[in-house]
């Protein structure tokens, strides 16, 4: 499988909606170490003027990873997510994401090259609500070491 | 937030350390549904040319933002965060694991509602994110 520099550009489908429960935030933030009231008591949410707990600003990479299976899925771009690397990570928050929210994900390819010998691709995941109202954006970077020869360090 | 003093750039917030463990992988693989095999398996991490197990790097750059979040008191202060990945968090198979060190500084005033903050995250001396900062909003 080669990485296909022709789909950048490409914006793909709108991922099937992500169902936010309040219990799911709570295990992820539980899971990042943060025991914060605010992630799993909706009073203490309410005190900051949040109508309904808030998730912690890393979460919304959870929601975009779902959809971003979904488009790993499609052929042309040829990317091998078996042995996925990070490169970078950057969130712009309209708002938090919101136990209840039921967000859409609609994902876009922004740069695909190799580099040293592995397959680079970019990415933008556009996070919305039900009502199309944006929530978050990310823009991402990820590498893929199953391109790579023989191994070598990440 | 409503301390001047609190927002003085140059201002250092606590320092954090975080002990991740091999569970703690495991914890976060299924919090996350990152199932991704380089942060359990020790032989698929040796297949993708690494030597050992590494952390999630969304884990690292959660556990950063921390620094973050219980100095604004309010995630949704939170308007941009962003990190390079630029070493990875190997986590050995011992009671200890990794020890992550977060450390956060105000960085600048960007306008009048909002600042930086910078973050220096290191793990085992060695920086694992470059370019971390968030920007916060400082007014609701």
């Amino acid at each position: 499988m080669a990485l296909n520099p022709g789909c950048v550009g490409t914006t793909y489908p709108p991922a099937r909606p992500y169902p936010v429960e309040a219990e799911t935030i709570r295990r992820f933030a539980e899971a990042v170490g943060d025991p914060a009231p605010v992630y799993t008591d909706l009073r203490a949410a309410k005190d900051l003027g949040h109508p309904a707990v808030p998730a912690p600003p890393t979460f919304p990479f959870v929601v975009a990873m779902r959809a971003m299976d979904e488009v790993f899925s499609y052929e042309d771009i040829g990317f091998d997510p078996t042995y996925l690397i990070h490169g970078e990570q950057r969130f712009e928050y309209t708002r938090p994401v919101r136990a209840g929210d039921r967000l859409v994900t609609t994902v876009g390819i922004t740069g695909a090259k190799r580099l040293r010998g592995k397959d680079v691709l970019s990415l933008r995941a556009d996070v919305a609500d039900e009502d199309g109202e944006p929530v978050v954006a990310l823009h991402m970077t990820f590498v893929s070491l199953s391109a790579v020869e023989g191994g070598g360090s990440a | 937030m409503t301390d001047a003093e609190r927002i003085e750039v140059g201002t250092e917030l606590p320092v954090r350390k975080v002990t991740v463990t091999r569970g703690g992988l495991v914890r976060y693989a299924g919090a996350s549904e990152d199932f991704n095999p380089v942060h359990w398996n020790p032989r698929v991490a040796r297949e993708a040319g690494l030597p050992e197990v590494i952390a999630h790097g969304m884990l690292t750059m959660a556990i950063a933002a921390r620094t973050v979040t219980d100095w604004t008191g309010d995630p949704g202060a939170v308007v941009e965060y962003r990190t390079r990945f630029s070493r990875p968090v190997f986590v050995p198979d011992t009671a200890e694991g990794a020890s992550v060190e977060v450390r956060g500084r105000i960085a600048a005033r960007i306008d009048e509602d909002h600042i930086r903050v910078d973050l220096v995250v290191a793990a085992g001396g060695t920086r694992v994110l470059s370019e971390a900062r968030a920007i916060v909003r400082l007014t609701g």
